[in-house]
Formats: C-alpha cells, sequence, structure tokens
C-alpha cells in the first residue's frame, strides 16, 4: 500500500516537472536563440541608420533600424495618449460609478469581450473606416489601432486597481461631504501604483503588436515623414525582413527582434521588480 | 418569548414617544428603509435634542446602523436602498428636493466604526482632509485648523513632535481621534458615530467616551454602540431598537432603570441579543 502511494506520488510529480520543461524549455530556447542572433546586429547603425537594399551578393550593405525605431515609438506614444486617459476614465466608471448599474455592468462585459477580440479584427476594422477613407497608410490609423486595443487593457487593470482600495476611504470622503467627483480623483491617488504599473503593461503589451499595424500604418524605409503617410515600424519589419531570402535583411530582423524583446521584457520585470511584495494599492 | 413573537405583534407595541418637548437638532419622521425588498427600518419617528448625546442600541442587525446613516445620507452608497419618509436637519428635510447630499454631510459629520484615517496623507493633512478636498489651499490656514482640532481631540501632544507621518502609522484608539478631529474639522453642528469604539481597547475606548462626553458642549451628538455600557455611560438619551423598529426613547437613566418595555427591560438585562 505504501510502495503504491509513493509510486502515485511520484508519477504525479513527474508529470508535473514534464509539464513544466515542456513550458520553459522553448521559452528559454527562443530566448537565447533571439539574444544570440540578434546580438550580431546590434551596433550603433542599427540605431541610427536606414533600412539597407536587399543583397544578393557580398559585400553586403549593412544599414539599420533607426526609422523602425523611431516609428514606434512615436506610435506607441500616440497610442498612449489616445487609449490610457480614455481606458482610465472608463476603469473609472465601471469601478466608481457604474457598479450597481446596469449600464456599468454592460461596459464591464464590453471590456472583457474588447481585450478579448484578436488584434487582427481590431487592424481590419481601422483599415476599413480609416486607410480606406483617406486612401493611406499613416501612423494616425496605425494609433488609432493600437489606442483601441489599449483601451480595454486599461479600463480593466484600472477598475481593478481602484476595486482594491478601500471602501472605507471612500466613505471617509464622502462623509466630509466631498463631492462624488472629487472623492473617485482621491480613490485615483490611493491607487496610482497600481494604475501606473497597468499603464506600462498596457505599453508594453501593444509595443509588440504586429498585425494591426501591418493594416493601419504600413511600412517605410525612410524616417518619419508625417502624420498621414506610412511610417516604419521594428514589429512590421521583423516580419518584412524574416521572411525575406537576403541574409543583411535577416540580421536586421534578429536584432529588430532581440531589441523588442529586451524592451518590452524590461518594462514586464522593471514593473514586477518596483512593485514585488507590495500591497500596491497605497 | 421574543424568539416566537411576530413582527406584526413587535409593530403594534406602543412606539418611544420622544421624550423633549423643545425643537429638536433633528428629527426622523415615519422613516421606511428597505434595501431592495427586504425591509430594514419600519415607521421610525423620533428627534435629537440639541447639544445632547443619544445613544442607539439594539442587537446586531436590529437596524441602528441604517437609522444613523439616513441622518446623513450616507446610506444611499449602497445600491437599492430606498427611503420613505423625513429627517429634518433644523425642521428643514435633508431628502428634500434642493438638498444636495455633500452639503447634509458637511453639517452633519460622521466617524465609522473602523478607524479609516486616509493612508496616503500625512496626520495634519488628515484632520483638514474635509477642507483639502473641498478646495481650501491656504497652508497657513489648514495648519491651524489642524493643530486646533488635534488639540480639541487630546492628540495634539501625542503627534506635534512629527505631524507630517502618515495617519496609518498611529495606533487604533489613536487614529479614531483622528477621524473624530478630521469630522470635527469641516465645522458640522451634529456628530454622528457608528459603534466608534467596538475596534479598540479599554483605555482608548474610555478616551474616546471622554471625548464624547466634551464634545456635546458644541454639537448634537448621536451614537451607534452595542455596548450598553456605553450607552449608560455616556447618553444622555437612549433609543432602544429591534427588528428594525424603535421600541423605546427616553432619558438614558429612565430606559436603563425604568424601562416602559417588557422587550427593553429583557434586552438590557441581557436575557438576549
Amino acid at each position: 500500500m505504501k510502495t503504491r502511494r509513493r509510486l502515485v506520488n511520484r508519477i504525479f510529480l513527474s508529470l508535473c516537472v514534464v509539464a513544466l520543461l515542456a513550458a520553459v524549455v522553448p521559452l528559454v530556447s527562443i530566448i537565447v536563440d533571439v539574444a544570440s542572433k540578434g546580438i550580431g546586429a546590434m551596433n550603433l547603425d542599427f540605431f541610427t541608420q536606414l533600412p539597407p537594399l536587399a543583397c544578393t551578393q557580398p559585400p553586403c550593405p549593412e544599414g539599420g533600424l533607426g526609422n523602425a525605431i523611431q516609428g514606434t515609438v512615436y506610435v506607441v506614444a500616440l497610442s498612449s495618449l489616445i487609449g490610457l486617459p480614455i481606458g482610465l476614465f472608463s476603469g473609472v466608471y465601471v469601478s466608481e460609478y457604474g457598479r450597481a448599474s446596469r449600464f456599468g455592468y454592460l461596459m464591464r462585459f464590453l471590456g472583457d469581450v474588447l481585450a478579448g477580440i484578436p488584434s487582427i479584427v481590431t487592424g481590419v476594422l481601422i483599415y476599413t473606416i480609416i486607410v480606406l477613407t483617406t486612401d493611406s497608410f499613416s501612423i494616425i490609423a496605425g494609433a488609432v489601432a493600437l489606442g483601441t486595443m489599449m483601451i480595454p487593457i486599461m479600463s480593466n487593470t484600472t477598475a481593478e486597481a481602484l476595486k482594491a482600495v478601500p471602501n472605507s476611504i471612500r466613505e471617509a470622503s464622502l462623509a466630509l461631504g466631498t463631492r462624488k467627483w472629487r472623492t473617485s480623483l482621491l480613490v485615483i491617488a490611493n491607487a496610482k501604483k497600481s494604475i501606473a504599473t497597468g499603464s506600462l503593461l498596457a505599453v508594453a503589451r501593444i509595443t509588440g503588436e504586429t498585425a494591426p499595424l501591418i493594416l493601419t500604418m504600413g511600412i517605410s524605409v525612410l524616417w518619419f515623414g508625417g502624420f498621414t503617410v506610412p511610417v516604419a515600424s521594428l514589429t512590421y519589419f521583423i516580419y518584412y525582413f524574416a521572411t525575406s531570402p537576403f541574409q543583411n535583411w535577416q540580421n536586421l530582423a534578429w536584432g529588430a527582434a532581440l531589441f523588442l524583446m529586451v524592451i518590452v521584457l524590461g518594462i514586464n520585470m522593471g514593473v514586477r521588480l518596483v512593485t514585488r511584495g507590495k500591497r500596491v494599492y497605497a | 418569548m421574543l424568539e416566537t413573537m411576530s413582527s406584526q405583534e413587535i409593530n403594534t407595541m406602543p412606539r418611544g414617544a420622544y421624550p423633549v418637548q423643545v425643537p429638536e437638532k433633528m428629527e426622523v419622521l415615519g422613516l421606511n428603509v428597505s434595501y431592495g425588498t427586504k425591509q430594514a427600518l419600519f415607521d421610525i419617528n423620533l428627534g435629537f435634542r440639541p447639544n445632547k448625546v443619544t445613544a442607539m442600541i439594539g442587537p446586531s442587525g436590529c437596524g441602528k446602523s441604517t437609522l444613523i446613516r439616513c441622518l446623513n445620507r450616507m446610506h444611499e452608497l449602497v445600491p437599492d436602498a430606498k427611503v420613505e419618509g423625513k429627517v429634518l436637519l433644523d425642521g428643514q428635510d435633508i431628502y428634500g428636493p434642493d438638498m444636495d447630499p455633500a452639503d447634509v454631510r458637511r453639517r452633519v459629520g460622521m466617524v465609522f466604526q473602523k478607524p479609516n484615517p486616509f493612508p496616503n496623507m500625512s496626520v495634519a493633512d488628515n484632520v483638514v482632509a474635509g477642507l483639502k478636498l473641498a478646495g481650501t489651499k491656504d497652508r497657513g490656514h489648514l495648519d491651524g485648523v489642524a493643530k486646533k482640532y488635534l488639540e480639541r481631540v487630546h492628540l495634539w501632544d501625542e503627534v506635534k513632535e512629527d505631524t507630517k507621518r502618515s495617519g496609518a502609522s498611529l495606533s487604533g484608539g489613536q487614529q479614531q481621534r483622528l477621524c473624530i478631529a478630521r469630522a470635527l474639522a469641516i465645522e458640522p453642528e451634529v456628530v454622528l458615530m457608528d459603534e466608534p469604539c467596538s475596534a479598540l481597547d479599554p483605555t482608548a475606548t474610555a478616551r474616546i467616551e471622554q471625548l464624547i462626553t466634551s464634545l456635546k458642549e458644541n454639537y448634537t451628538v448621536i451614537i451607534v454602540t452595542h455596548n450598553m455600557q456605553q450607552a449608560a455611560r455616556i447618553a444622555d438619551y437612549t433609543a432602544f431598537m429591534y427588528l428594525g423598529k424603535l421600541i423605546e426613547y427616553d432619558e438614558t437613566t429612565k430606559l436603563f432603570e425604568n424601562p416602559r418595555e417588557d422587550l427593553t427591560e429583557r434586552y438590557i438585562t441581557g436575557k438576549f441579543g
């Protein structure tokens, strides 16, 4: 009996370990692979030069992805301008005003649904609304697409952060004759760390988006040239260069993948390090 | 016997006609409150005398907390709460169409069961939180108000070394006095206290009770307590509630020494509750 129990225990534990390895091994191999192949492309040119021409015979021009880094920074900043405030206010509504109402429930439900919409669907939507009507890919269309994706993410994290603020704070404030909107600001101030964390994670989340940008912002081999023309982005260049047959393009794709990974992982791990072990509401 | 009484029978028991004839500071008239389909208060009528301490006692769930929260419209925070009847403050219905709950709450302050200082504010800022949240910015004025009310609740000597530290760093009893100072700093006329000592040790409780007794000089104090001894110690008038109804309301000494209702007597002698 005792041996049988021990055996069952061993089998169960082994299954768990195997599953864990199945999860960790691909992750580690991705990181190692991207790092080892991408590190070669990391030089000053990568950050400052424009993409090179396709190269069929050596010597090949190396070039860089300076314009793609620029474009990604611009589009992420623009979409944050759209997505973060709208998401913040809608999260405040859901948590502070809509808790008991049918409309609030609907908003909460919509938030969950929107957060689950595949990004390419958002991309197609913005493509038909903005790209087709303006007849051009543009950073505006890209920012609207990514901003649209940020809204439910930001709304949900804001609502969660505010709900973690104890009700006694709302009561204390309202009992002092404080207006509802001012009380909501106080609650937000009490949750500012969680909200800042949520904003950064939302930024990290959309920085790696590719599909919506392919459909909205297009691609460009030039530096940023205005709000109504196609603009380069790291993710589109990874897709474009990685699937090309040219060695110098592939190298840049690896470099871009490494750079993007470092940025996104950096934000995620940085946020977790800063908030580790703390109750984030206060 | 009580357990077997129907609510109908309790409903027909004589209601405590309030014992005073002078103008009331606050007056509750025919108050019915329900949450959804559950009725919490049944036809409550009573008045609160100015510059007196009135206690409301009764077993858990008797509606005393609901009643006190109706006096400054705080129960409105509970979704689907419904109120019928009137609550007069100096003769004016606080549920009237022109009344703003925020204005009512500035005149009728509240202290809660669990001390709830704002965790992201200093001791001094907690005291003047009501003023700051209403837009007062004059630092000198705010500091003066903070000192005045910290002294009023006898907390100044304990915190004067460092009024910039977090309000959450104080002990439970100090936090509750801080919350009382915060409620007083908006200069209310009535101070509501919802079991203000139930989270405190006996020493801290004694200090708060002393404070409450001194407060009636300037304020009308209404306190909910499940501690009958506390009501006997500090209250001038006591209301006994049971199952959402006001059973008896009288001067504290009369209610405790010579209750008119059998139910009251059974409760204060510890036969139930």
